[in-house]
């Protein structure tokens, strides 16, 4: 007699016509066709996210998450959080990409003997062992070329033999004995808006979320300290497990020994209080004739109130409604794209130029004797404002705006932060 | 080489196709692209068959290569069993590669071969003793995993010896086993509960998690074995990784309940109701009660609420949900409201974290509005939300709705109306539905706004207006016949059955309001009834049977047509119907009595429909589980109990404040247990010198019979052999006890002589019985020059009482001085963090040198300087001793010196007591412990006299931290797994000859010297005085006056600060 087991029985992976293409068992064998479930849902969802994440079968429950196309889809037998399981299957996911670059079907079957050390040195019994990426990276070098070729001639492995030094010490973020010529350390301030505006103009909703991404090459065991020369704007915090918390609760100053290489420090939420300065708007003219089969498109960009900064690396798209068969417009700058499967509008702007604005304009053709679709399209914008005011080191403002239909968006950039070394032990 | 690998490649090849039986030899020799024509059969056939050839070849790269094929095929799926005794020779190979493999490859098919799968056992049991400690983990974690019942016995065994590791990775991985053998074979239940125990008492953050999920899922109802551990598990908690933090999280909260009382019943107003309408005869006595005893929270249910709080920061969804469940559930109502923010901040993150953050706070938002209303738009809809989140955010929304907020809701809801998902809009009106009927402010607007909806193109939110139109209308039926005659009117062009189904309801449930259209309607109906879906049909009945009672003269022919069709229809539910009503209206003689109530039965006026959340009683279950999820109680779902009405005893919670973690629990320790407690009682209680002074003398005794196991217990860790002969020989001691100082002395003299000519194994135990002990120890302690304290001061007998109560326990050591001796009775005072006894030794070097505190300028007189004694501190084994000084310079008396404020604020000083009066000239030298917790962050406080306060502050060396240890070679040997930092230096000329090598080391950092086999080696161990980890130094000398400093610890910091500090003492001096 066997007994439900907890936490993550089984790991299957599913592509997006419906295949299992690779199967991971940390328990007893559980047979795919448990899966059959899962391919139900996934048959009654109209679009791939709509698939829930949680599902219950009779025996099994499966929690799934989809990223790049792929389902990741766990199979468990008896109650834990929902949640912890999701968060692991991400993190996995993100292992994947760091490990190959990208995590799409081709690369996961091209290295699945590293996949599988993978999977196997991150759950034991079904709970996470490492989940640290520098921890894993000791234990299995990820995959170049020119190791895969050193491998063949020399016979070594990518199996490392030592316990990775982080996996027992206080900080298993950090392995020991890392050493730099050049010591760096860059931090990478990335501001993301998430807006919601109505027909007439006026925003309904708009939140300011930042993170900072670091790129640390510090040799031996840096510790770090960060102050904000306004902390207060920080309204709402989540930290790298390296961050100490209590000093950020007393003091508000960041103090930590940073992972080595690429991480995220931290990610905040900006409390403002009222709406702030627009740097871009967008005039929109998008009509379907009743009983006609053509319809017309026209959208015009202008930057607002950008305190003299371009913008740049603009990027508007838009799901068209599914009864557009296709689309002939002429952009006055960039290039646009119409993929009439899945009715996506997207057209790369560039950089905006105040004195000539870019337009896109043209015709719709409409599937013959459909009826007029009533909702206006909504409007998804990108793009870049480079802020020189935040000094040296690249310090870039990304915002990511999230239009329903068109005008207007808003930012605030009136945050900088001061970089301090205050302790810096081997140096 | 290269090309004798292609050979043997092909050969190989050659040879499986031989072996092959026909099919193989007539398609092709060449194998690879053999007969497409003869199915995947053969094909797959063939590659197996090369791949045991590969794998019984004596290329490694070759077997690696197919074990890598191997590998592919598993995470296909498809089934590699008959390779199993091919591959399971490659067990014990020396490629970790390879290994590794192969370990997956057993893994995943030992359940289906268990013979074979034995062969490999005796592999995992060498592999279990390796000096590296990722290979004893993974040899534990393979040999755990392989589930083959007949290996129990060795599983139990290996879990054992692996929980008491000196490696925490390898006790971590013991917990994991446990869970594996647990669900292998449940009769092991109670021999786990014991290591389960054992494991909890582990301090090492690697092993809180796992330790706790063992628990969890082997003796969940033992709540008896966390009392203890409770205090220490939530202080761990922050360093804990993330998922262990989960784990223990959703265990506390199990936990608190059964152990707090509710925090809930001050602010909670219902509660209070609800109290008062069970008590209803007493309530009086009740209220009385509550105002008598206020409530007051349990300082435990304080900690677990602080220590979790900074978790809400974590990048770590899982975390920040648990800890937000965990103060829904258990802390006071308005402390709640700290977790929203950080849920909200959750919905940023990637959809399925949406999904089910949002369910969560659909069931929070149902009971406390006030908690979400002001992030009412983060809840707003973007149309790239999949149709799940959509209809969470807008049952979030439906619950926020108030009288204030109704307009902008319902504005936003407009637009989620004309939304391409027709499914969500639809859901929206369900919304718009819900608040009409919770608001009546709004009840109007909606309706009408509903009506309109009604002429919209597409179907489904016609007909669901429909139905919520019905709803309302029902609540207040008075005033809306228009809008009857309206959906009358659009009968014709609806086609969804619901909706049609409803609007035939309600002209028959109002049919007097509408007489003219009411018939007419029916009459359309009964020509279209067969085509009609069912509950069209049965509503068409009702319609009928209630016009019939109305309005018999038009309608009776109509009925009675429309009875005989669905008399005679394929359904039966519709034909019991049809049955029933005829009886019921048509008068006839034998059942009359019935029919004279028809009208009151079809036509009561009925209650208006409630229409509320789905999310009403999700809250039954605990929240963030996945039951909660489902709405279904999933298998292994632990029932969150209510609080209790009168508190269980806190002081099951109570730990002596000295609890000695690892070794007291160690192997055959666990028998000793009256003397342990003992001990224990003593460590709380030592302050109470005079009672135990009392009992000093008499409790030799029963003390007597614990030392021979606390003597075993140091040689645990060796071998068994070892053991006995120590234990035998300290009984024998024992009897002797060697009363006389000169004696042991000398003993431990020739003791040590024997170290040094090759004998480190060896150890003698000297034990003085009760009373020769304390004599001993105090004459050396009043013979002892440098011991000059102020007498008066009461520490001092602290001193001389912790000697007596201590001296029966004493452990093996060896010493040539007396301060030795005090040292090592001192160690039983510090916990020991590791799985084999580590003593502390003197320190072999006391550096003389002091370092000014407070200069006499600056501090008006009075001046102060330090030294590090480098002895234990006697107040708490965590602290640092420092000896102060201080001198009086002035010529008038200064009174009352004494510490004041200290910071950080956290710093943990043991102060001296106040010195009333120092004379002018005269001085006086103090000691104090001071926690510096690892770092040589400088502590600052505040010394103060009567009239002054100055500051001052001691910056540690690194190597004060440090309290030495002894240890053996091979100890040391096999503690070099952890952490190492290590740099090559050139020595200066006079640090070459092998003499002073330890001197030096012994200025830079407080470390006991090891011995060692080899002449060019040094070794010397420490541990930290905070942590109790352990640090390891090693000095290799080689050629050329260059010289290896190495050392391992766990607290790498630490570690790579000694190194600095050791590389500047070596090379320059």
């Amino acid at each position: 007699m066997q007994l439900p087991a907890k936490m993550i029985h089984s790991l299957f992976l599913v592509n997006s016509s419906g295949d299992i293409f690779l199967e991971k068992h940390w328990k007893s064998v559980v047979s795919r066709s448990v899966c059959d479930y899962f391919f139900e849902a996934q048959e009654r969802a109209s679009e791939p996210e709509n698939v829930p994440p949680v599902i219950p079968t009779p025996h099994h429950y499966l929690i799934s998450v989809l990223r790049h196309r792929i389902y990741f889809v766990a199979v468990i037998q008896s109650e834990v959080p929902p949640l912890f399981v999701i968060e692991f299957l991400h993190r996995v996911v993100d292992t994947f990409q760091d490990y190959f670059g990208v995590c799409t079907e081709a690369a996961i079957k091209d290295n699945v003997v590293v996949v599988y050390e993978l999977l196997e040195e991150m759950l034991d019994n079904g709970f996470p062992l490492a989940t640290e990426s520098n921890i894993l990276k000791e234990l299995i070098k990820p995959p170049t070329i020119l190791r895969t070729v050193v491998n063949t001639i020399t016979g070594s492995t990518n199996v490392g033999e030592q316990l990775p030094t982080g996996q027992l010490s206080v900080v298993p973020w950090r392995r020991t004995g890392v050493k730099y010529t050049n010591n760096e350390a860059y931090f990478d301030v990335v501001e993301e808006i998430d807006a919601i505006i109505d027909k007439s103009g006026s925003t309904i909703t708009a939140e300011i979320q930042g993170v900072i991404d670091a790129c640390v090459k510090l040799t031996g065991m840096p510790d770090l300290t960060l102050s904000f020369m306004n902390p207060r704007l920080l309204d709402d915090v989540s930290f790298h497990p390296c961050v100490r918390f209590k000093r950020w609760e007393a003091e508000r100053i960041l103090s930590f020994i940073p992972p080595d290489g690429n991480f995220r420090l931290l990610s905040y939420h900006v409390s403002c209080q009222n709406l702030v300065a627009i740097p871009v708007y967008v005039k929109h003219n998008i009509t379907f004739r009743e009983g006609s089969s053509q319809g017309r498109f026209e959208l015009t960009l202008g930057p607002k109130q950008t305190m003299g900064k371009g913008l740049e690396a603009v990027l508007i798209s838009s799901q068209l409604p599914r009864g557009v068969l296709n689309t002939n417009l002429n952009p006055s700058q960039g290039t646009y794209n119409f993929d009439p499967v899945t009715k996506l509008l997207s057209w790369d702007v560039g950089k905006i130029n105040p004195q000539k604005l870019p337009s896109l304009k043209g015709s719709m053709s409409l599937q013959a004797g459909a009826s007029k679709p009533d909702e206006n399209p909504t409007i998804n914008i990108q793009f870049k404002i480079q802020q020189s005011a935040l000094s040296d080191g690249d310090k870039i403002l990304y915002l990511y705006l999230l239009y329903r239909i068109p005008t207007e968006v808003c930012i605030c950039f009136q945050k900088g932060c001061v970089l301090l070394f205050l302790q810096w032990p081997n140096q | 080489m290269l090309s004798m690998s292609t050979n043997n490649l092909s050969y190989s090849d050659q040879g499986g196709t031989d072996s092959a039986v026909e099919v193989g030899q007539e398609t092709t020799p060449t194998s690879s692209n053999a007969g497409a024509g003869f199915g995947l059969f053969s094909v797959d056939f063939k590659k197996n068959e090369d791949l045991k050839e590969m794998l019984e070849s004596n290329k490694e790269s070759l077997k690696l290569e197919a074990m890598k094929r191997v590998v592919g095929l598993i995470a296909k799926g498809k089934n590699a069993s008959e390779l199993f005794p091919a591959v399971v020779k490659n067990v014990a190979s020396k490629n970790i590669e390879l290994k590794k493999l192969v370990y997956v490859y057993l893994v995943r098919y030992a359940e289906e071969q268990q013979d074979l799968a034995l062969l490999s056992i005796s592999t995992f049991q060498r592999a279990l003793k390796d000096p590296n400690q990722l290979i004893r983990a993974s040899a534990l974690r393979v040999l755990s995993s392989i589930r083959v019942p007949i290996i129990v016995p060795i599983m139990m065994l290996a879990i054992k010896e692996a929980a008491s590791d000196m490696s925490p990775y390898v006790r971590k991985t013991s917990a994991h086993a446990i869970q594996k053998l647990y669900s292998l074979d449940q009769d092991q239940k109670e021999l786990l509960i014991e290591v389960i125990e054992k494991l909890l008492k582990d301090k090492s953050t690697l092993v809180a998690g796992s330790v706790v999920m063992a628990f969890e899922e082997v003796c969940p109802d033992r709540i008896d074995l966390i009392h203890k551990n409770y205090r220490k598990l939530c202080n761990l908690l922050v360093d804990v990784e993330e998922w262990g933090q989960v784990v223990i999280i959703s265990m506390l909260t199990r936990y608190a309940r059964t152990q707090f009382t509710s925090p809930w019943k001050e602010d909670g107003v219902f509660d209070e109701h609800n109290e008062r309408a069970f008590y209803e005869s007493d309530e009086e006595k009740t209220r009385d009660e509550t105002e008598a005893k206020p409530y007051m929270m349990d300082p435990d249910h304080r900690l677990l609420l602080r220590n979790t709080k900074p978790l809400l920061q974590s990048r770590n969804t899982a975390v920040v949900m648990s800890v937000a469940q965990l103060y829904w559930h258990l802390a006071p109502k308005n402390e709640v409201s700290i977790v929203t923010k950080s849920l909200v901040r959750l919905l940023r993150s990637h959809r399925e974290v949406q999904y089910i953050v949002l369910q969560n706070i659909a069931t929070m938002s149902i009971q406390r509005k006030g908690m979400f209303e002001p992030y009412m738009k983060s809840f707003y809809v973007r149309s790239t939300d999949a149709t799940h989140i959509k209809s969470l955010k807008l049952e979030i929304l439906t619950s926020l709705a108030n009288e204030a907020n109704i307009s902008t809701i319902l504005r936003e809801f407009q637009t989620y109306v004309k939304s391409q998902d027709k499914q969500f809009a639809a859901g929206t009106i369900q919304a718009i539905g819900r608040c009409a009927t919770n608001i009546s402010e709004v009840t109007d607007t909606c309706l009408n706004g509903l009506v309109l909806l009604l002429s919209n193109r597409d179907e489904t939110v016609v007909a669901e207006s429909v139905v919520v139109i019905r709803k309302l209308l029902q609540i207040q039926p008075t005033q809306h016949s228009d809008i009857i005659k309206h959906m009358a009117k659009l009968f014709d062009n609806i086609t969804v059955p619901m909706a049609r189904a409803s609007i035939l309801w309600l002209m028959g449930e109002y049919c007097e309001r509408v007489p003219k259209i009411a018939p007419d309607v029916l009459r359309k109906m009964a020509k279209s009834f067969t085509s009609e879906e069912d509950i069209v049909k049965l509503q068409i009945v009702n319609l009928a049977a209630k016009l019939y009672l109305t309005n018999s003269k038009q309608t009776k022919l109509l009925t009675q047509y429309i009875l005989n069709l669905g008399k005679y229809d394929q359904n039966y539910d519709i034909r019991d119907r049809t049955r029933f009503i005829r009886q019921l209206i048509v008068p006839n003689d034998k059942n009359g009595a019935l029919s004279k109530y028809a009208h009151r039965i079809l036509l009561a006026p009925k209650p208006a429909p409630v229409l509320e959340s789905a999310y009403k009683d999700r809250d039954r279950y605990q929240l963030g589980t996945l039951s909660h999820t489902i709405n279904t109680k999933a298998s292994g779902y632990l029932e969150l109990s209510d609080w209790p009405a009168v508190a269980p005893d806190q002081s099951v919670r109570n730990v002596e404040v000295i609890e000695p973690e690892w070794a007291p629990s160690l192997g055959k320790t666990g028998k000793s247990k009256p003397a342990k407690s003992s001990d224990d009682k003593f460590y709380s209680d030592s302050g109470e010198e005079e009672e135990e002074e009392e009992k000093g003398s008499g409790s030799s005794s029963s003390e007597d019979g614990s030392s021979s196991s606390s003597s075993s217990e140091e040689s645990g860790s060796d071998a068994e052999s070892h053991v006995q002969k120590n234990s035998s020989q300290s009984s024998e001691e024992s009897d002797k006890s060697s009363s006389q100082s000169e004696k042991s002395s000398s003993e431990s003299d020739s003791e040590k002589k024997e170290r040094k000519t090759k004998t480190p194994l060896q150890k003698k135990t000297v034990k003085p019985t009760a009373k020769d002990g304390y004599h001993t120890i105090m004459e050396h302690i009043f013979n002892e020059e440098s011991w000059t304290y102020v007498t008066k001061n009461q520490h001092t007998k602290t001193i001389f009482v912790n000697v007596i109560n201590q001296h029966s326990v004493l452990q093996t050591f060896s010493y040539s001085h007396w301060s030795t001796l005090c040292v090592s009775l001192f160690t039983q005072l510090c916990p020991l963090s590791l799985a084999f006894p580590l003593q502390l030794s003197g320190p072999a070097f006391v550096p003389e040198k002091s370092h000014d505190l407070l200069h006499r300028m600056t501090g008006k007189g009075l001046s102060a300087q330090y030294q590090f004694p480098r002895q234990p501190c006697l107040y708490q084994p965590t602290m640092v001793s420092v000896q102060i000084s201080l001198t009086n310079t002035t010529d008038h008396p200064l009174e009352q010196i004494h510490i004041g404020d200290r910071s950080p604020t956290g710093l943990n000083i043991h102060c001296f007591n106040t010195i009333e009066c120092l004379e002018p000239e005269a001085s006086v030298t103090v000691f104090i412990g001071i926690d510096f917790n690892d770092s040589t962050q400088a502590a600052n406080f505040q010394l103060c006299t009567k009239e002054d306060h100055f500051s001052v502050s001691i910056q540690p060396a690194i190597g004060e931290l440090l309290l030495p240890i002894t240890m053996t070679e091979l100890d040391f040997r096999k503690l070099l797994g952890m952490n190492e930092s290590s740099a090559t230096i050139t020595m200066a000329a006079e640090n070459m000859t092998s003499q002073p090598i330890s001197r030096p080391v012994a200025t830079v950092a407080n470390l006991g010297m090891v011995p060692s086999s080899q002449d060019n080696v040094h070794r010397f161990a420490g541990k930290t005085a905070s942590s109790g980890a352990v640090v390891l130094v090693t000095v290799e000398l080689r050629e050329s006056s260059t010289a290896l400093i190495t050392i391992n610890t766990e607290k790498s910091v630490m570690g790579s600060m000694l190194l600095r500090d050791l590389k500047l003492a070596l090379a320059q001096t």
